[in-house]
Parts: C-alpha cells; structure tokens; sequence
C-alpha cells in the first residue's frame, strides 16, 4: 500500500493483488477473524511523519533535558566507551538477530556471549555466569530466590544492608513476595559492615545475606572475608553485590567465600543510559541446575568441530513453565555483547588501570573539596571506589540546588550530606567543579 | 565459514602452541597489581584477553558474520514478531542527550520524561488502557507486574488468601506459567477446546473463588482470535478474577481491535515485536504494562504525568506494588519504540497489522504443509507431519532462511510456528516457501544430516548439558 501504509512494510499493490489471489480473499480485511462488538474504529490519533521530521522531534524534545556535568553515581555509573564498541556491536548481524535459538546460523553471537561469561567468571573467581539479567536489582532478586530453592537452613530471612539503594529493596521485595522470604536490614557503617555487627544478627533463620562493595557510599569492604567466614558460619549464602570494572580490582569474591555474585555490568559498554542496566549474574557450580537465564556452553558439532550453544535450558520458562527457575526470557545480551567488546578492549591492564582510577579520582576529589571550608569530605573512613560523601554545614539539598545553578549534578543524600561520583568520564570538570563549591558552599 | 578462534584462543594461534594456556600469558601481564589499596583488598591478578584493537574489530567482525540476522534474511519465528528493525531509531537513541544519569533531578531532565509521557500515552491509545507503567524491562517483567498487580488488588478486597489461582491455556507462552508461580500463585493449566481456542465449559469449570486472573494470548499461539472473548471476559469478572493480555501477539491487532476494548484488566506490550526495536541477539527489550483506570493506584512506581504548568514530573501511584527495575526500565529501547510510533502513526500501524496477516497467510498458502487450525491471522503453525519439526528446521538453515520455531504449541504434531511479519516482501515469502518446500521434498538423509552449509554442523546438545563447559576456564581445565 503506497502513502499511508507502513513503510517497512514492501508491497507495491500489484503484488498485494497477487497475494489475496493466492489466498483466495478480496481483501486484507476478510482475513481478520473478530466479533464487531469488539472492533476499534477510532483513531489513535498519531499522524504519521517522516523519518527527518520525527528525528528532528525526538531531538527536539531531549533538547529539553538540561546541559549538566554529573557527578552522580550510587549504582549507576559513566566510563568511556571506546567507539569500536558502537560500531562492532551495531553490526546488523548482532543488533537485529534474535535469541540463539539456532546455534548453527548464530555462532558469532553465541561466542561473544560465552566470552562474556568467560569474563565474568574470571573477574568473580566463581565457577559459572549466566549471559544477563536485566539490571543488578532484579539480579539480586534473582539470588533470593535461588538462595531460596537451595537453602540449607529452615529459616526464611534475606538480610540486606541499611545503606542500599530503597529502589534495589522495592524490587528485591517484589520478587520475593510470591516466597515465604521475608527482607530485613542490618546496620551498616559508613556503608560497609563489620563482621562482628553482623554475626550478632546472623542465626539459623537467615537464608541469603547481601553485601555490597562498593558500598552505595563509595566504601570497599574492608574485611570481605570476616564478612564470608561470619555468614558461612550459620549455613547461609553470601551474595556480593558488586560490578566489573571494581572486580578488576577488589579482591576476588571467590576468595571471600562468597556464593552469589551480582551487580550491573553495563559500568562496561555503555555510558550512562536513565538507569538501563546489565544484570550480572555468577555463582557456584553446585547450583548449576538453579541458575536463573540462559546459559551458553561449549561443545562439538557433528565434524567435531567446537562450538557454541545455549544450554541446560531444561531450567528455563520455555521447556519447564511454572517450574522454571525464573521467568526470564528476553534478557540483555546485546549490552553482553558490548561490555565483552570494551573489556577485551581494554584488556587486563587497562581494566586494572580503570580500576585504579577509580580508588585515586575520589581520593584526590575528596581531598581538594576537604580544603574548602564548610564543607569536609570524606565523610567515611576507609577507602573509596569512584565515589564518596561530603558533610555540609549548611543545608545540603539547598547546596545541590545551588550546584545545579552552575550546571553541576551530585547527590544530596542527607540534611547535610552530598554524595560525589567521579570517573574519567567526568575527571576534565573537577576544577570547575570545586570552583563552583566554593561560591555555594 | 571457517571456525573463528575466539579471543582468549588467538595468542595460542600465534605462538604456535595450542596447547600454553593463555590465561597463564595474561596473567603475566596482569600480576603487577600496583595499588593505591593495601594488598589484602586487591586481587592477586587478573587475566583478560586485550587484544589490540585492529585484531579485537576483526575478530568480532568475524563472529559478525557467523550470525544470522534479520538484515541477512527472513526470521519467521512465530510469537517472535522479527519484524525489520529501522535504522533511524538507532539514531535516536544515540543522540547524547538521550544520555543521562537517572538521579538527575527531574527539572533536569524534561526532555527525557517528556519522551515517557508521550510514549505513555500512545501506548495506552494503541492498548485501549488507561495508564501506562514503562518500567519493566521485558515481557515476561510485564506479565510479573500484571501478576503483582493482581495480587494487591485481591489483597484490597480483603482476598488476597483465597484467590490463589491463575488459569492459563495449555498453549500459552511459558513465561505466563513462569510469572505466575513467581508471584505465588498455582497455576491452572486450561486445556484447548478442539478449535484450537478457549473451551468456555473448561474455563468454567476452572473459574471460583480461588481465580485471581486468567493470563490470554489473543490472537492466540495458533494464531486464532479467541472469538468468544467477550464471554470470556464476562465469566472472568463475574468470578471475581482479572483479565490479563499478553501483548506478544499485538502485531495482528494494531488499530482494529484493542486489548481494552475486549475486556482485559491489564496488558503488556513487547515493544521489541510490536514496535520493531531490534531484538539484540535476545535482549534488551522493554514491556511495558497498561491497565484500566481502577488498577491505576497499583502501577510501579514511579510514573511520568504532564503537570497543569506543562511540565513533566514523577510521581508514585498511591497503592504502587513498588519497583520491578532498579530505574526506569531499558531507556534506550523505550526511545526507538518511540520513533518507531510516531514514524508510523494511525495508518501506518493499522497497515503493518494488515500486512503481517496477509503475509502470513499468503505464506502458508504457498507452502506444502497442513495448516490444521485456521484462520489465523498473523502468525499459522504448520506441522511437518511425520518428520520431525527439528530436523526440517536444520535443513531450512541450508537453504539460507531461518526456520520458525519448532514442536510447539504442542496442540500441532510437530509444529512449524510461523510468523513472517509484515517486513517480507513477496519475493522474500517466495523464497522462504522454496525453502520450505524443498526441505519437503528432500530425502529423509538429507534432513537428518542438515545442516550442512552454515558456520558448523549439527550441535551435539545432550553432550553439552552432560558436560557443562560454560567459560574459557572450562576449555583450559579440558585442555589441562
């Protein structure tokens, strides 16, 4: 149909002609098998428009989003993305194929996602990834309630820290609520936990405990393993919310005992995007068959020739329905795809590199903004990743405000404090940053 | 093709010794740990494979190649919409204001929610509901709200214990039974009436008190519209019970039927089928969630709204079942659906639906296979009779189309679920019922063996679940 029809969709009317012959119908119409009472003969009311003149639209309207530096962070995070990354992985080939579902025509993406769960596991020390979750919050869903299919305790308690993001809760709250877990908190410091404050909350009820590191204020643990030897003791399972570019790091959480690995890794591949995510997700090999997503494993074809595959997908919604493991189907491979090209394009030692951008940018931010006077930083002791908290004398969502003023964004997670994130994303704005401290301060 | 060795396998190539680990070479590399941290918070190491750039381009311009995609050829997988991704949404969403941090103060980011809010409202339009929640970051995340949703409902009415129940067809997608059980609830499988549809005996014998919903495909994964839907909604409400639309099949209604119109409480769209972003080699997509005005209260939070002064802000719905996405969902998929929408507009999505049956129709018109159950509208499930569905799928991989999805639903003995979209031309659907043809009239060898032309042979899947090998340390240890 010409002019008002979809123009991705290619038929010219002769060949539309051809086709209701062939289907033996007169019109398109006659095909549609629906009681009139239900019929729809009004308009949505969206005209349609030229591709020029919706980009120009689109553009229009984002235009309205304010021209700001962000220092913001708290589980959202920007690194550089190497522009090999966009023009490999929006290769048509990758962005418009579909799930593996015919791993002989779809090898290519296959091995990027398997060489994803290569990086992960070497990052996590653990034995097994899955190839993603949508975001680290519902990953984290995701381990409460395989922590809850494998628990080798009678309780039924997720313990979380005080210091996470409300929203990662709201949604950890969402996915347990179909289970007999109950959420509740335990005391942080600083954003970190002693092992000893958290050995006094642990018994026999408890099922999972979650730990980050980084914490949501920018602190490393400093003792992960007091932390993993205090949850062993009591037969629950540890699970570590963290993310690649810190794991390039940090300690290996293997090496702290912990069981579950979870977080966003989308710190890799893509810059900030509204909170869009890469859930990732690691764990044991003894709860293999628990895994929630897909999997892709290695094998042969029938020359013997390696190759790739998903796999075990016995534990998935499609094969075992109400007894899957999760109810995930779509997922996010293409951000797989992406944070697997930036980390091998950054190698070992650029990761590691990154990662030691990250403990001295904030270290050296905090220290400058600590010379200026009603304002001291950082709030915390320990050490910081990418991010830490300032106090304020005055009041500091007015100071936010007032940042904002000068085209500067940073948290205000507190009457007097205000939370700062920097990366090499945001390094080049730190001397206009602390100029603008120090008139609002 | 030739195999291509995978990044962690090219140093071994180099050095001419398959047998050194690689790992051990970038671990090398990688042992001088030079931190500002004290040495009981850093790792010991760290081997990741950094190629330099012009071997990490070309290494996965190579996997690039080994994989079939909707710009190489037609991908009929039913109840998968692969319909053609347009290349300006890709634009959109690249543009670098698209790109912003998600705590940024809402005055700061009118342009973005103002992107919600229009996409809010074109979804409800196109869905006949009355608000729109964004968030949730695909389908199956859609149907957990809609069952979120459900429960607090019922918890309202006081029966929140009693109705622990959701009725859904035999031949529904596996994440509706999948969603369900996540949210608690038993799932109450409803056999197919002979039709092919809904048997209205058999969802009245499985309505009571202890419904909470019944989840619906309409057109179903036959294809078939449930004729009897207004029935049905009437016996579902007079139970006590919501309605649920599971969105995956929209692509056949667009502007002639509405989810709201035929009596469902609460729907999800697939914004990665219905409005053609891409699907990115399985995610990400976004799915969306619409309901009628009375279940507004429990719509994730938070949502966008206009104000009165013409600005855009956030707000939390008053009963809100909470958050099922850490932030706002997947933005950048949001924004390409967006575009997708405005490019097409009333006419043009009223044309991709009308399209899409009539090359669904014309397809199976064209091909040497039954079609038990009929009319169907956008998608048909064809059997391959007394072959095997799999193996006629392999063989149509050497003909150089993609093969629909196969065995199920189960309802067809040896399915063949199609679902050409309305992206493919005649000359494609031509092509792709040669295929189809061809593989039905090779010998019975010939499709036992399939494939044989594409990047590997046949993969051996049993040996893969028996003997898990789910990263490079696997391979390693096997080499070891």
């Amino acid at each position: 149909m010409s002019g008002a029809g979809s123009p991705y969709a290619p038929h010219d009317d002769e060949d539309r002609e051809a086709m209701l012959d062939a289907v033996g119908v007169d019109s398109v119409e006659a095909l549609f098998d629906m009681p009139d009472a239900v019929r729809f003969d009004g308009e949505f009311g969206i005209e349609p428009k030229s591709e020029q003149r919706v980009q120009a639209a689109v553009a229009e309207t984002l235009a309205g989003n304010d021209d700001v530096v962000e220092f913001l962070g708290r589980g959202h995070y920007n690194h550089y993305v190497p522009a090999v990354v966009d023009r490999l992985s929006q290769r048509s080939e990758f962005i418009t194929s579909y799930t593996q579902y015919q791993p002989e025509v779809t090898q290519g993406f296959l091995q990027a996602l398997f060489e994803y769960q290569s990086l992960v596991v070497e990052l996590t020390g653990l034995d097994i990834a899955n190839c993603s979750m949508y975001d680290a919050a519902t990953a984290l869903g995701e381990a409460a309630l395989l922590a809850s299919r494998v628990r080798a305790v009678d309780g039924s308690t997720v313990l979380v820290p005080a210091s996470m993001r409300s929203e990662r809760r709201s949604v950890l709250d969402n996915y347990v609520a179909g289970t007999d877990l109950t959420v509740e908190e335990y005391p942080t410091s600083g954003g970190t936990v002693d092992p000893d404050v958290l050995a006094d909350q642990l018994g026999d009820e408890v099922v999972l405990v979650y730990v980050e590191s980084p914490s949501m204020r920018g602190t490393i643990v400093e003792n992960l393993g007091g932390v993993g030897e205090a949850i062993a003791a009591e037969n629950a399972l540890f699970c570590l919310g963290s993310d690649p570019v810190a794991l390039s790091l940090l300690e290996r959480p293997v090496d702290a005992g912990v069981d579950i690995v979870v977080g966003d890794a989308a710190s890799l591949g893509l810059e900030t995007a509204y909170g869009m995510g890469l859930g990732m997700f690691a764990t044991r090999e003894a709860f293999l068959r628990q895994v929630p997503g897909r999997l892709v494993g290695a094998g042969t074809d029938d020359a013997g020739t390696r190759a790739y595959t998903l796999t075990l997908q016995t534990r998935e919604q499609h094969i075992r329905r109400e007894r899957a493991t999760s109810n995930i189907c779509t997922n996010q491979a293409w951000l797989a795809l992406r944070a697997a090209i930036h980390a091998a394009w950054l190698g070992s030692r650029g990761l590691v590199d990154l990662a030691e951008q990250c403990v001295e940018l904030p270290r050296d931010l905090a220290a400058s903004i600590d010379t200026i006077d009603g304002i001291t930083a950082p709030v915390d002791d320990g050490y910081h990743f990418r991010e830490f908290v300032a106090h304020t004398d005055q009041p500091a969502p007015a100071i936010r405000d007032d940042l904002l003023e000068h085209g500067f964004a940073v948290h205000a997670i507190g009457d007097h404090e205000l939370q700062f994130c920097v990366t090499d994303a945001n390094e080049a704005h730190t001397e206009d940053l602390l100029t603008a401290l120090e008139a609002v301060v | 093709m030739p195999e291509d060795p995978a990044v962690y396998d090219q140093a071994r190539y180099q050095d001419g010794d398959r047998t050194e680990p690689l790992l051990q070479e970038q671990h090398e590399e990688t042992t001088e740990i030079d931190s500002a941290l004290p040495d009981e918070l850093t790792r010991d190491s760290l081997s990741v494979p950094g190629p330099a750039e012009p071997e990490l381009a070309r290494h996965y311009m190579r996997l690039a190649q080994m994989n079939y995609a909707i710009e190489t050829g037609p991908y009929p997988l039913g109840s998968c919409t692969m319909k053609y991704n347009p290349a300006f949404t890709e634009a959109v969403a690249d543009q670098p204001s698209a790109g912003v941090h998600p705590d940024r103060p809402a005055s700061t980011v009118q342009g973005t929610l103002a992107v919600y809010a229009e996409l809010q409202e074109a979804l409800a339009q196109i869905g006949g509901m009355d608000a729109v929640s964004l968030q949730p970051p695909a389908g199956a995340a859609g149907e957990f709200v809609g069952i979120r949703i459900a429960a607090a409902y019922h918890e309202d009415n006081d029966e929140g214990d009693q109705r622990s129940e959701v009725i859904i067809p035999d031949a529904a997608h596996g994440t509706n039974f999948a969603s369900a059980a996540m949210g608690g609830y038993d799932v109450v499988e409803l056999p197919s009436g002979d039709d092919g549809r809904v048997n209205l005996d058999a969802l009245e014998a499985a309505l009571s008190e202890d419904t909470a919903a019944l989840m619906l495909t309409n057109p179903n994964t036959l294809g078939l519209f449930e004729r009897d839907i207004e029935t049905i909604a009437d016996r579902v409400h007079d139970a006590g019970g919501l309605l649920y639309y599971d969105g995956a099949n929209l692509n056949a209604l667009l502007g002639r039927v509405r989810p709201g119109d035929m009596g469902f409480d609460v729907m999800h769209y697939n914004v990665h089928k219905t409005f053609a972003t891409p699907h990115g080699g399985g995610g990400p997509g976004a799915g969306p969630v619409g309901v009628q005005d009375y279940l507004a209260q429990y719509l994730p939070a938070p949502r966008v709204r206009e104000t009165d002064a013409g600005e855009y802000e956030q707000f939390d719905p008053e009963a809100t079942i909470g958050k099922v996405h850490g932030y706002y969902g997947n933005w950048l998929v949001l924004v390409k659906a967006h575009a997708y929408i405005q490019r097409l507009g009333d006419a043009g999505l009223r044309d991709a639906s009308a399209t899409a049956v009539l090359n669904a129709n014309y397809l199976a018109s064209q091909i040497e296979y039954d079609v038990p159950y009929t009319p169907f509208h956008h998608e048909f499930v064809a059997t391959a009779g007394d072959r095997d569905a799999a193996d006629v799928a392999k063989r149509m991989l050497d003909y150089g189309v993609h093969p629909p999805t196969t065995k199920w639903p189960e309802l067809v003995d040896e399915a063949l679920m199609t679902e050409p979209t309305e992206a493919e031309s005649k000359r494609s659907l031509d092509r792709l019922a040669a295929a189809f043809n061809a593989v039905e009239r090779d010998d019975a060898d010939a499709v036992a063996r399939a494939p044989e032309r594409t990047a590997v042979r046949r993969i051996d899947q049993a040996d893969a679940a028996r003997n898990p090998r789910l990263s490079w340390h696997d391979l390693l240890d096997d080499d070891a």
